[in-house]
């Protein structure tokens, strides 16, 4: 309703905030470069999926938007704190708000699945053990392994064990949870409920998530925005509608699974292939 | 986190107001296991709890736990939506009893 006295006002929606700041980015490994300057940023509550090809650089990527690597060069500022400026203190603090669920799961093979789960809190936290067991079942009935806490990891199925890792990473109620590959090996309909576990985190837990995979139906499934690399370098950022319509032919590539042209550079294959590379980065 | 303790109508109210988290259940915890030990109901009134993470809603299932161990009741009320949330995610709406008001659970379980 408007009129004379009190005038019809657009009043725009706040804009998002980001969790994640990431700006000219470029890190190596030994004299190798593998990301090339990438600047991108999270936003809360979204899920955000990084993509591309074998050597892309997206689980260097990944560990980065973790904290678990320093760069080279540029800036990274998670849930607003620039963490080249943190003591060991403040980063452990910022750790525990961060959920990481590994490639294969990564659980310990000589715990129970429980005492996985709880190891989050143990590290993190000073809680009574009895506050932590029913954490840690709390989170299995969320994924659907209630009742498996006295199981040892090897008496698990591959997709439980995708569950497990799940459940460990949401133990401390993050703010952001990280997923690499989290479907790769499974079948599709234990897939699909990886998926569908994921969408559940960011709507019922209101958590920001943040996914490798290269499955491109899990992509077009759970991804609010999508993020390609190629060779250390961001060729999109962008909603899945944006992805699938975009005139690349390297991502039309990636979306159709063609092959790209096998070129390579001959010079550089043959220091790859001597290991003058790694020589280099011995030298004084 | 702030708490405040109050009896009434022969039952202890326990209001927790604030962020009810890792660092905060704690304190959470001991003050509720304090007034479930005392064998009397318990009501905890969640109306100003502004956000509660697993560690919190942990606390809420062991005061349940030791009530009913010892003969006691405790029950949830003024549930705000964030903390029914949580409750919701691990299917804890169905095990508490959850009054709409402090009010109306001293009615019925005070």
């Amino acid at each position: 309703m408007s009129n004379a006295a009190f005038p019809a006002v657009a009043i725009a929606a706040p804009p998002p905030r980001v969790v994640i700041e990431v700006r000219d980015l470029v890190t190596h490994y030994g004299p190798r470069e593998i990301l090339h300057g990438i600047s991108m940023d999270v936003l809360q509550g979204e899920i955000m999926v990084i993509m591309g090809g074998s050597g892309s650089g997206k689980s260097t990527l990944l560990r980065h938007l973790m904290a678990l690597e320093r760069q080279t060069s540029g800036t990274m500022r998670i849930l607003g704190e620039d963490i080249d400026d943190l003591s060991l203190i403040e980063m452990t603090n910022l750790r525990r708000k961060l959920g990481v669920a590994f490639q294969g799961g990564a659980l310990f093979s000589s715990m129970t699945v429980g005492e996985n789960i709880m190891l989050p809190l143990m590290e993190h936290t000073d809680l009574d053990r009895q506050t932590m067991e029913i954490m840690a079942r709390m989170k299995l009935e969320v994924v659907n392994l209630s009742g498996f806490e006295n199981l040892m990891p090897s008496e698990l199925s591959g997709g439980m064990i995708k569950r497990a890792a799940m459940a460990r990473a949401i133990v401390t109620d993050p703010r952001i949870l990280f997923c690499d590959e989290p479907s790769a090996g499974l079948d599709p309909v234990v897939a699909s409920s990886l998926d569908d576990l994921i969408l559940l985190m960011r709507d019922a837990m209101r958590m920001t998530v943040v996914v490798v995979t290269h499955e491109l139906e899990s992509v077009f499934k759970i991804a609010d925005r999508v993020t390609v690399l190629d060779k250390g370098n961001i060729l999109f950022i962008g909603t899945v509608a944006e992805l699938r319509a975009h005139p690349s032919e390297r991502i039309q590539n990636l979306l159709h699974r063609r092959p790209e042209d096998d070129t390579i550079d001959p010079d550089e294959y043959l220091r790859r292939l001597t290991g003058e590379d790694s020589l280099e980065s011995t030298r004084p | 986190m702030q708490h405040e303790v109050t009896e009434r109508s022969g039952a202890f109210v326990v209001a927790l107001h604030g962020d009810v988290d890792l660092d905060t259940s704690p304190s959470a915890r001991k003050i509720l296991l304090e007034c479930v030990g005392k064998r009397r109901p318990v009501l905890a009134d969640l109306s100003g709890v502004t956000y509660i993470d697993s560690s919190g809603v942990a606390s809420l299932v062991e005061s349940l736990q030791s009530a009913r161990k010892g003969g006691s009741t405790f029950a949830l009320a003024a549930v705000s939506e964030a903390a029914m949330r949580v409750l919701q995610l691990a299917r804890l709406d169905k095990v508490f009893t959850i009054y709409g008001s402090v009010d109306d659970g001293l009615a019925r379980d005070g």
